[in-house]
């Protein structure tokens, strides 16, 4: 005869797993740095290895990236993952101690408050553009019902890539737009999104592809923008969605505002088909990195401080400001010509206009800052207090 | 009716996969782009079947295909696009891995039985390949351990597990084979930079079809080398096969790296036994590995051999063919030739046995060092032609 095929339990494979003892299977930790390593205990990862959320994630997935990748030369990494949106709780003893040290102290017990109401951010149109070279505010979201990036199926990418275009395609006005699919552009397409600076490629940080994010690329992943190049939304990179508004000059309430009235319209759309955005009290919008947790916002902008930079109270500064640094080209990048990407380093446990508002009140005060440097004056006096 | 090879397996050996997401046709992936073997094989009705069940350590065909999913093509050479999780995966996905296999190893059938013969004294030969052109030669295989999933599908413990019970196995050859473990993960400063040298020191994969099938997870943990004292027998641990087993010198005594070889490898199968572990082994597929390309004997027997003349020979292509031999660069299977030196090796791994495989590669390198000879000397060589094995 044939063979006996039998029901597979809820994970089998961890089920498997679970013939080596904690001492076999509990990773080696010893020359690494990041929040994950400095977490997991092996009393923890021995409570969590028999779990496994409902489609399957288990712990030693989400610490997967953080086992392969030690550390990283410039920033503390998270070292772990979401697969789902159940991972936050099923692995909480993991996660909320995670979430603590991340975020600045953020309890288990404290909720998280979301402001979209642009009509809340004080100010913030009149930066500089003579310093203020151009300005940004990007988040993501996550499609409730379907798992994250890591862990996610074909079907499943696909079925988000199809929202997605139904949701965007139906936006108008200042927000009327066109999807590219990566698999499906014309070079010419390529061509004008990579000159815009619009295109996103496979990843390539072991951080990202060790989690798995990069499988089956470019299946079902996009890039959609508005006519005026303005609004884009990347779809199934590093989150279901990554949401973009940004301009040249320093008119941040106007980005923000684009950002608020796009984002808004964007969920009511997937509110309709009965998936709306991941979100809870606790947590607020739900990312796959816990880093992106809150508002997964960063508004920032490029601006000139050549000499603020160089001054030795710099770094203090940015820290009283709740500000980070990076290079133009991103997280990974060291700044060039004195031009420097200054954006909110808070992203749970404050709203977006909180944020936004720190960002558009701290770069004013850093230009000045910057203009007194240039006439040789001195910014003792203006060296804010820790907000 | 299908012949059962597993017979050490139990029936149970399939589960039926309840875990499923979409439907089959949302799921399949896009292929269009794609030129592997598994892209070559795997139609939409063929997913749907599979996509049902999964090894009992929860091996899925999503994980046996992952890698040719990520990998459309290779420019040099075709590749295979799948892998096992563990030896089960053969069976449970065999609609999918026997016409791979069949495609990849001219037309070895599932009904086809492999045969094994690693008896050094069968070679004829092969201890006077001239060493003004053979360089060095050398003979690779792997070998997996019945009982733990493979690299791209295996735990730490399991990892562990297989590296403990080969420093145990390693640690008692004697005689010439007498050697010493070195763990990737604390190696001293000195040790790696000998390792380097030696051109022993295997690191972290990089190319993206071995990382898009889960086999650098974990990297470095339960990762090492093992090399006897002379530094003529080496074994892996750990990359992308459970072991992988060296034998190479300088110069064109291919008989002598062969014997080493072959005496080795038994001799660390002999210790695995006595400690009630065996090879994955079965009389259709010979030895079980990670890649399907390397199924029957996993062995790769080759020279780097001087052939400036007859390379640049508009019969050379024919001739490699004909003896069934495969160039590669001295760089390994990416590569390409440098000062007119060729890595030669057989082409065929499975249906053939070990030492039908080397005898190809002495017979075939001695014939192409008198062809280069003559070539100086500015002969034809037409007569030398050989037909095709």
């Amino acid at each position: 005869g044939g063979v006996r095929i039998t029901a597979m339990t809820k994970n089998c494979h961890n089920d498997y797993k679970m013939k080596f003892s904690v001492d076999d299977e509990y990773p080696d930790l010893t020359k690494h740095n990041n929040h994950m390593a400095k977490v997991l205990s092996k009393e923890i990862y021995g409570k969590l290895r028999s779990k496994s959320t409902p489609s399957g994630f288990t712990v030693d997935d989400v610490i997967q990236t953080g086992v392969d990748n030690p550390g990283h030369p410039f920033i503390m990494t998270v070292g772990c993952v979401a697969g789902d949106e159940e991972s936050y709780e099923v692995f909480k003893d993991l996660l909320d101690p995670i979430i603590s040290d991340r975020h600045g102290g953020y309890k288990p017990t404290d909720k998280h408050k979301t402001d979209l109401n642009f009509e809340n951010l004080k100010g913030g149109d009149d930066l500089d553009p003579n310093y203020v070279l151009s300005s940004r505010v990007r988040t993501g979201r996550s499609i409730k019902g379907f798992t994250l990036p890591p862990h996610n199926s074909r079907g499943e990418r696909r079925a988000i890539q199809n929202l997605s275009i139904e949701a965007l395609s139906s936006l108008e006005g200042e927000f009327k737009g066109k999807y590219y699919p990566l698999d499906g552009m014309t070079d010419a397409e390529q061509e004008q999104l990579i000159a815009d600076h619009f295109l996103f490629d496979k990843p390539v940080s072991p951080l990202l592809t060790c989690a798995g994010m990069a499988r089956d690329w470019p299946d079902a992943r996009g890039i959609w923008h508005n006519d005026n190049k303005t609004f884009l939304v990347w779809v199934n990179e590093e989150d279901h969605l990554r949401v973009i508004s940004m301009q040249k000059g320093g008119n941040m309430k106007e980005v923000f505002k684009r950002f608020c009235v796009g984002l808004q319209k964007i969920e009511e759309i997937f509110k309709k088909h009965n998936h709306g955005f991941m979100w809870n009290e606790h947590l607020g919008y739900i990312l796959t990195c816990p880093s992106n947790l809150g508002t997964g916002l960063r508004g920032g902008v490029h601006v000139k401080l050549p000499k603020l930079s160089t001054h030795a109270k710099f770094e203090e500064i940015l820290t009283r400001l709740r500000l980070q640094k990076r290079g133009t080209g991103g997280v990974d990048t060291a700044s060039v010509g004195g031009v420097f990407d200054i954006s909110n380093a808070d992203r749970l446990g404050s709203s977006e206009v909180d944020q936004v508002q720190l960002v558009v009140d701290g770069v004013k005060l850093m230009v000045e800052m910057e203009k007194k440097l240039e006439k040789g004056e001195s910014i003792d006096g203006m060296i804010p207090a820790q907000k | 009716k299908s012949t059962n090879f597993y017979k050490h397996m139990d029936s149970d050996k399939m589960v039926k996969l309840t875990l499923k997401r979409l439907s089959a046709e949302d799921e399949y992936p896009d292929l269009s782009q794609h030129n592997n073997y598994m892209a070559k094989v795997l139609t939409q009705d063929m997913y749907k079947k599979l996509r049902e069940r999964a090894t009992p350590s929860g091996f899925t065909i999503d994980g046996v295909i992952q890698t040719g999913v990520d990998n459309p093509g290779h420019p040099f050479i075709m590749t295979v696009g799948c892998v096992a999780g563990d030896e089960e995966t053969y069976e449970v996905f065999k609609d999918l891995l026997d016409p791979v296999i069949e495609d990849r190893h001219g037309g070895y059938k599932p009904t086809d039985k492999h045969k094994t013969d690693l008896n050094s004294g069968n070679l004829k030969g092969g201890d006077d390949l001239d060493p003004n052109y053979v360089l060095s030669s050398r003979v690779r295989t792997g070998r997996s351990i019945r009982g733990f999933s493979l690299p791209p599908h295996c735990s730490r413990g399991e990892r562990r597990a297989v590296e403990k019970l080969s420093i145990e196995a390693l640690a008692s050859l004697s005689g010439d084979l007498k050697g010493k473990y070195y763990a990737l993960k604390n190696m001293t400063d000195a040790e790696q930079q000998q390792l380097i040298d030696d051109h022993f020191l295997f690191d972290k994969p990089v190319s993206p079809l071995l990382l898009a099938s889960g086999m650098a997870r974990d990297w470095p943990d339960a990762r090492g080398i093992w090399h006897n004292d002379n530094k003529t027998f080496l074994v892996w641990v750990n990359e992308e096969d459970h072991l992988r087993v060296i034998s190479m010198q300088k110069g064109g005594n291919m008989k002598e790296v062969f014997t080493r070889f072959c005496t080795g490898l038994t001799k660390i199968e002999s210790l695995f036994k006595e400690r009630s572990h065996e090879f994955m082994w079965n009389e259709h597929l010979g030895y079980v590995l990670t890649c399907p390309s390397n199924l029957g004997t996993g062995l790769r027997a080759g020279v780097h051999v001087k052939l400036p003349n007859l390379s640049k020979n508009t019969k050379f292509e024919e001739v490699l063919k004909k003896l069934r031999l495969q160039k590669r660069g001295t760089g390994g299977v990416d590569t390409a030739a440098v000062g007119g030196v060729f890595d030669i090796s057989n082409a065929d791994r499975l249906g053939f046995s070990e030492v039908e495989l080397v005898q190809m590669v002495v017979d075939g390198v001695k014939l192409l060092v008198d062809m280069e000879k003559r070539l100086e000397k500015g002969q034809s060589i037409d007569d030398l032609m050989p037909a095709q094995k």
